[in-house]
């Protein structure tokens, strides 16, 4: 088949009915543009929300709970084995909220392939103090780096460096905590310990994730100055945070780590199972909308194919006449349908691309989302893919059953009609 | 099997069924040779166009055989006898059916094109010979609406021998033009069959073009007469 030829008979078509064609095409390349707007806005709010939310959690974390002990010592009596016991008033046993252990944990973690990194942390109630006035709060010992390199909590350090914290005796505190006590970077902070041990730290920075109740009381420092403050030993972790290359294989990796190290574990998933919903049902609301415009244009250029075949009988019935085939007219149909869908998908795209910078830019401000000043978009090629390849796919189909009508039309009707 | 037949048919017969059953080709038998210039001529209804149809190898609903150069293309694939047409067979119509989109010289190149036997070039060049012997060289650039019917039938015309068939097929070409365009049209039939021994078959209610041909049939209710 010489295709070089059958194009450029369907280009000739179209030049010809130069108006349809264009309207057909810009029916495509509006499906294409929403599509790809609306799916770069809804991924980058979804983005937005996962970065506030989700990628603050760690896909699975391993720390002691408080809770009863599961063998009680009736349950060691040989008399009662095989009885009923019925015990009252269990008390929770602090077994402490160290993680036993906890360099040996570390260094096995760092070894699995599965793992990206480890961000091990030692989290204890403190009171923060500033003159008369006394704060309960919470304060973070972490490990700068790998807390850096799997949280990237530099995006919410409002002023100040996280690098800082690998002073001696530094924090960063959240807004919330700074506002109410009038302290900003550079001021010495004083903290109390549950078990009433006292420090004096310096204010590095100023944190600010946007969620009030977490601004209110989080404080960050170094893992070392945790521990001098908590009183304890450079082996106590209370939390050992992991991020997994595969997410979704979280719930599993964490029951086998609950298995392995004897401690509790928690995934990702159960720990924010409502915001994963959100993502999905927006995800899915962008796609529908964006194949039911795709399906509309689908239907114009169906429409506009069937009218050019009635209007090119005459055309058809020559070509077959003189040596086409049903075959070559049906390509020359398709072509037309194809260089439609190609070249409105291609301008969707620029516009789609276009509508995106423009939401891109319009101002959003909301007191919830302090680190946010526009609306998010996601400019993710492969939703440009996903694009072209839906626009190809919707016009070949529209275009396959004019086609193959036209494929179809006996030439003598034709002449014999006149 | 003689060499010299181009077109043959054996016990053709067609039907139409609606809105009756009814035959319009009964048992037609009829041999063409090569360098003949035949023409077809009957009463209105007769079935002059159906038989050309068949003949054409666009309708192949029928009943018999059809040979091209004693080649039987009865039962041939659709696309086989696309080849055929392009290849063997020129057509003239009554109307002049010329692509719209295309100007003068690519509607006498297409076929051509379609075959691929020669480059464009070459092409180009063959089609400007066929349109120069029928007069039409300096209309070669106009679009088909800018022509009058006589030329737009030259057009046809070089169309129909740009890829040299072995046969050119006309179903009443002159049926539209007057006389002097008749005439012309005529004219270049003879010539075509004189210099360049082109086999000619041809539908006509012209008399006066008939008798000017070296073979008639005449054709009655579906049956060849003579
Ligand atoms: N599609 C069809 N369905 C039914 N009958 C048809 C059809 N086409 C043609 N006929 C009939 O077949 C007969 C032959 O028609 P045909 O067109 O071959 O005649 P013709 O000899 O070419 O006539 P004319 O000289 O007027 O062109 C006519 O009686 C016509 O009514
Ligand atoms: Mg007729």
């Amino acid at each position: 088949m010489n295709f070089k030829l059958i194009l450029n008979i369907a280009f000739h078509l179209l030049q010809a009915r130069l108006k349809q064609t264009i309207v057909a095409a810009v029916g495509v390349t509006f499906s294409i543009a929403m599509f790809i707007a609306l799916v770069s806005f809804m991924n980058g709010l979804n983005d937005l929300l996962d970065g506030l939310m989700l990628n603050r959690t760690p896909h699975v974390l391993l720390y002691n709970e408080i809770k009863p002990s599961e063998n009680q010592p009736i349950f060691l009596s040989k008399e009662f084995k095989n009885k009923t016991n019925f015990i009252r008033s269990i008390k929770p046993k602090d077994i402490g909220k160290s993680i036993y252990n906890s360099k040996t944990i570390i260094a096995v973690l760092k070894k699995d392939t599965r793992v990206i990194d480890v961000a091990p942390k030692v989290t204890s109630p403190v009171f923060f103090n500033s003159g008369t006035i006394e704060i309960s709060g919470v304060i973070n010992g972490i490990d700068v780096l790998s807390e850096e390199k799997l949280f990237k909590i530099s995006d919410y350090i409002v002023d100040g460096n996280v690098t800082d914290l690998l002073q001696n005796n530094s924090i960063i505190i959240g807004k919330g905590l700074s506002d109410k006590m009038l302290l900003s970077k550079g001021d010495i902070i004083k903290i109390t310990t549950s078990k009433g041990n006292l420090a004096s730290l310096k204010i590095v920075g100023i944190s600010e994730i946007g969620i009030a109740e977490i601004d209110n009381v989080m404080s960050y420092t170094s893992l070392a100055t945790a521990q001098k403050i908590v009183g304890e030993s450079t082996n106590y972790i209370t939390d050992i945070q992991i991020n997994l290359y595969d997410r979704t294989s979280a719930p599993a990796v964490a029951k086998e780590f609950r298995n392995t190290f004897n401690l509790d574990t928690i995934d990702y998933q159960t720990a924010n199972s409502q915001f994963e919903t959100g993502s999905t049902v927006r995800s899915i609301i962008s796609y529908a909308v964006g194949v039911v415009l795709l399906i509309v244009a689908g239907f114009g250029i169906y429409n506009i194919l069937n009218m050019m075949i009635y209007e090119k009988m005459d055309s058809i019935a020559i070509l077959k006449a003189t040596g086409f085939s049903g075959n070559d007219v049906q390509w020359i149909f398709i072509s037309l349908s194809i260089i439609i869908g190609l070249a409105g998908g291609l301008f969707g795209l620029l516009f789609g691309y276009i509508f995106s910078s423009i939401i891109d830019i319009i101002p959003f401000e909301t007191a919830s989302l302090p680190t946010v000043k526009t609306y998010p978009i996601n400019y993710n090629p492969l939703y440009y893919g996903i694009g072209i390849t839906f626009a190809l796919f919707t016009t070949t189909i529209a275009g396959l059953f004019p086609a193959l009508k036209a494929s179809k039309i006996d030439p003598v009707e034709i002449i014999r009609g006149k | 099997m003689e060499n010299n037949v181009i077109l043959e048919t054996k016990g053709l017969s067609k039907y139409f069924y609606d809105p009756v059953k009814f035959q319009v080709l009964k048992e037609i038998e009829m041999r063409i040779n090569y360098g003949e210039f035949v023409s077809i001529v009957g009463k209105s209804g007769c079935g002059k166009s159906t038989l050309l149809y068949l003949l054409s190898t666009m309708d192949t609903a029928y009943d018999g055989q059809i040979y091209i150069h004693n080649q039987l293309v009865t039962g041939k694939t659709d696309r086989e006898l696309a080849l055929i047409r392009n290849e063997k067979i020129g057509f003239v119509f009554q109307f002049h059916y010329l692509l719209a989109e295309y100007n003068v010289l690519k509607n006498v190149m297409l076929p051509g094109m379609k075959l691929g036997k020669y480059s464009d070039q070459e092409l180009e060049n063959r089609a400007m010979k066929h349109l120069k012997t029928l007069d039409m060289e300096d209309q070669a650039l106009k679009m088909p609406n800018q022509l009058s019917g006589g030329q737009k039938q030259r057009v046809a015309i070089a169309r129909a021998l740009i890829n040299d068939p072995l046969i050119i097929m006309g179903d009443e070409p002159t049926g539209n033009l007057d006389k002097k365009n008749s005439d012309l049209v005529f004219d270049i039939f003879n010539r075509l069959t004189q210099e360049e021994n082109q086999t000619l078959l041809v539908v006509t209610h012209d008399t006066d073009f008939a008798n000017r041909t070296t073979r008639i049939i005449t054709m009655e209710d579906g049956k060849i007469i003579s």
